[in-house]
């Protein structure tokens, strides 16, 4: 069937609340908005208040609240509508969910799904476009998923619902109104290992989430020009598929990672610490990163667009992978 | 703050039921000789990291706990060893868990600050100021949806009430009518800051009463008025009367925590408070109406102490998690929920 992502997530939820009593939703605007970003839409119409609830804008309160209510025996998905707003809930994020398990010794356990909106190129300017998710893929309690796929977007609600800890789903804004085919049967898919999306022989493109359709241009870009490039899509951000990310490295010995999060301290340079602590003789090449510039992320398209990494900073990076091309001194602009 | 009760009504209520004032006095003692060896034994290094005691404040756990039932649910705070024994968390658990060892309730993962227990629903333990308030809030939420008549106890201190956490608490329970009873702690000083130098209003219950919440001030310092009060307030949040907010008046006779030298409060104020122990006052009311007399204060007190006794002799006796063990529950086994 022809479907976007935004519909594919909305399926999920649905369908998750009609497999299961115990799933609702609740966050800002969830129900008679029908979503910030319109995900929702219908459900309240469907399922009712009592399980699509709309909160006050109380993001540590309705987060915390979720966490009580799993803990209580309920399956709640909360809504937070971008990841900066989340970071009004990171305490309970961060200090309750991710810790109350470990914290009592294995007596309570958190089966919470929080999914929010991260990413930028909307032109929304540094408070709702920063993609924060590398942050929490830093916590350990929690796992980090980020569909960027249709059959993700479809499949991983369910099986983060089955999981009896918390998971954060982050859903690039940029990838809602992706169309496309979706099979009839398409159902709950795993949220443990990476995927190749694309396989080739010279260079693996690394990422996730909303740079995924950009790697794939850069790599139908790189084909052109007789460069035939892998693309590992990571889908879990914790934990990490290692397996996943050796496998390819060993394939093409070459790896350049893309992660719209900024480069200091962020989710590329742990995947590729990873692949030169445990792939270091397989590397004929120095790993390369694709990132956000190190600035807030400003309004004017142009000045976003040179912030975000692009499908021509992909493919200059691949190039250089290859020796196609010489590396610039890396430094903060790489 | 709810009228006093008259010595007359004071001696009737006693009168009436002498061996539940008994046990409400039983039950303080037991919270005052747990932490005075606690204090001890984190002298004597066996309890490391932060000890914060209950001491003064017994009353309130005591008199709240009282009138839960046991498929109630209680989130406390860091302050919290009294809530947990009182809520039925064994001492030796605790205790053992203040040793760091896995014979803890929480198998050493949470010492102190961090009790847990899923038998008695104790949910913490929560060390983050106003943490544990949304928690409590969605606890009643699902109960609420699954159509259970559970009340969840919330205990904080005043100190959280600046918290944005209390505000979207008793927000979000009052909007969405929950079975939560909001229970604070006032002790008159967020660590070594008072009442005064952190609110712009001091009168605790008109604050959340600006959220249509029920509430109402409390003396803590009495177990009788405490346990009156929080009856009332469980039984109106039970029978579906929204949450409801307690302030308990209160006092910590030591210091904040092992590292507090107290420069932030004068000891006449201390001694001024001491005079209205709780344990002490009602002993002397229960002697006085002729209901307690040595031979059973001395019954009562060994009693106590034996109890503590097997505590120590229990975490003395345990053994250390192995190392092997460090990443469990970080996530949940297999077969879990």
């Amino acid at each position: 069937m022809k479907t976007t992502y935004r519909e594919a997530m909305r399926a999920a939820m649905r369908d998750a609340m009609q497999r299961d009593e115990r799933v609702f939703l609740m966050g800002e605007d969830v129900g008679r908005y029908g979503g910030g970003f319109a995900v929702s839409l219908g459900l309240l119409e469907e399922f009712g208040p009592q399980r699509v609830r709309d909160t006050p804008l109380s993001e540590a309160g309705f987060v915390g609240a979720g966490i009580g209510a799993a803990l209580g025996g309920m399956r709640p998905i909360v809504e937070v509508m971008t990841v900066n707003f989340s970071l009004l809930a990171l305490d309970q994020i961060v200090n309750n969910a991710a810790t109350l398990l470990h914290m009592s010794g294995g007596q309570f356990s958190v089966p919470l799904v929080i999914r929010m909106t991260t990413g930028g190129g909307r032109q929304l300017a540094a408070q709702h476009s920063h993609s924060l998710e590398g942050w929490l893929a830093h916590i350990p309690g929690l796992r980090v998923v980020a569909p960027a796929t249709l059959e993700d977007a479809r499949g991983m609600l369910w099986t983060a619902l089955e999981d009896p800890d918390p998971v954060l789903i982050f859903e690039h804004g940029s990838l809602y109104n992706v169309a496309g085919e979706l099979a009839d049967e398409a159902g709950p898919v795993d949220i443990d290992r990476a995927a190749v999306r694309r396989a080739g022989a010279d260079v693996s493109l690394i990422t996730y989430g909303g740079t995924l359709p950009t790697v794939l241009a850069a790599a139908d870009a790189l084909a052109a020009s007789g460069i035939d490039a892998e693309v590992l899509d990571l889908r879990t951000l914790r934990p990490l598929d290692d397996a996943a990310i050796l496998a390819t490295v060993a394939k093409t010995h070459r790896a350049v990672v893309v992660d719209e999060g900024w480069r200091s301290g962020s989710l590329s340079a742990e995947v590729s610490a990873r692949i030169t602590e445990s792939a270091f003789y397989d590397l004929d090449a120095p790993v390369g990163r694709v990132c956000s510039e190190e600035v807030p992320v400003p309004y004017a398209k142009h000045l976003e667009e040179a912030a975000l990494p692009s499908a021509e900073r992909v493919v200059a990076a691949a190039r250089v992978a290859v020796g196609e091309a010489v590396g610039e001194a890396v430094g903060p602009r790489a | 703050m709810t009228p006093p009760m008259t010595a007359e009504e004071r001696a009737a209520l006693i009168a009436a039921r002498p061996d539940r004032t008994l046990d409400l006095l039983r039950q303080m003692l037991r919270v005052r000789r747990l932490e005075e060896r606690c204090v001890e034994l984190y002298s004597a290094s066996k309890i490391r990291g932060f000890l914060h005691v209950y001491i003064g404040e017994e009353a309130v756990a005591a008199g709240v706990m009282s009138v839960l039932g046991p498929d109630d649910a209680v989130v406390a705070t860091y302050r919290e060893h009294g809530h947990a024994l009182l809520r039925g968390v064994p001492a030796s658990a605790i205790m053992a868990e203040m040793y760091g060892h896995a014979e803890g309730c929480c198998r050493g993962r949470g010492g102190s600050m961090h009790l847990f227990d899923a038998g008695t629903r104790f949910y913490g333990g929560n060390a983050i100021v106003a943490g544990g308030l949304p928690l409590a809030v969605g606890l009643a939420l699902a109960d609420k949806m699954l159509g259970r008549d559970r009340v969840t106890a919330c205990f904080f201190g005043e100190g959280a009430m600046a918290e944005g956490e209390f505000h979207e608490s008793l927000n979000l329970a009052a909007l969405w009518d929950l079975p939560v009873l909001f229970c604070c702690e006032n002790n008159l000083y967020a660590m070594g800051t008072a009442l005064e130098r952190s609110e712009s209003q001091t009168d605790l219950a008109l604050k959340a009463a600006a959220y249509e919440v029920a509430s109402w001030a409390v003396d803590g310092m009495d177990v009788l008025a405490v346990e009156e009060a929080a009856r009332r307030a469980v039984d109106a949040v039970r029978s579906g009367g929204g949450p409801h907010f307690l302030e308990f008046r209160t006092y910590r006779f030591r210091a904040h925590s092992m590292f507090d030298p107290e420069r932030y409060r004068e000891k006449a104020e201390v001694e001024h408070w001491m005079e209205r122990d709780p344990i002490a006052s009602l002993k002397v009311e229960l002697e006085a109406s002729g209901h307690l007399d040595e031979a059973v204060w001395a019954s009562l007190s060994r009693e106590v102490d034996a109890e503590v006794d097997a505590a120590v002799e229990f975490a003395e006796a345990g053994t250390l998690e192995p190392v092997a063990e460090l990443a469990r529950f970080v996530h949940s086994e297999r077969g879990t929920p």
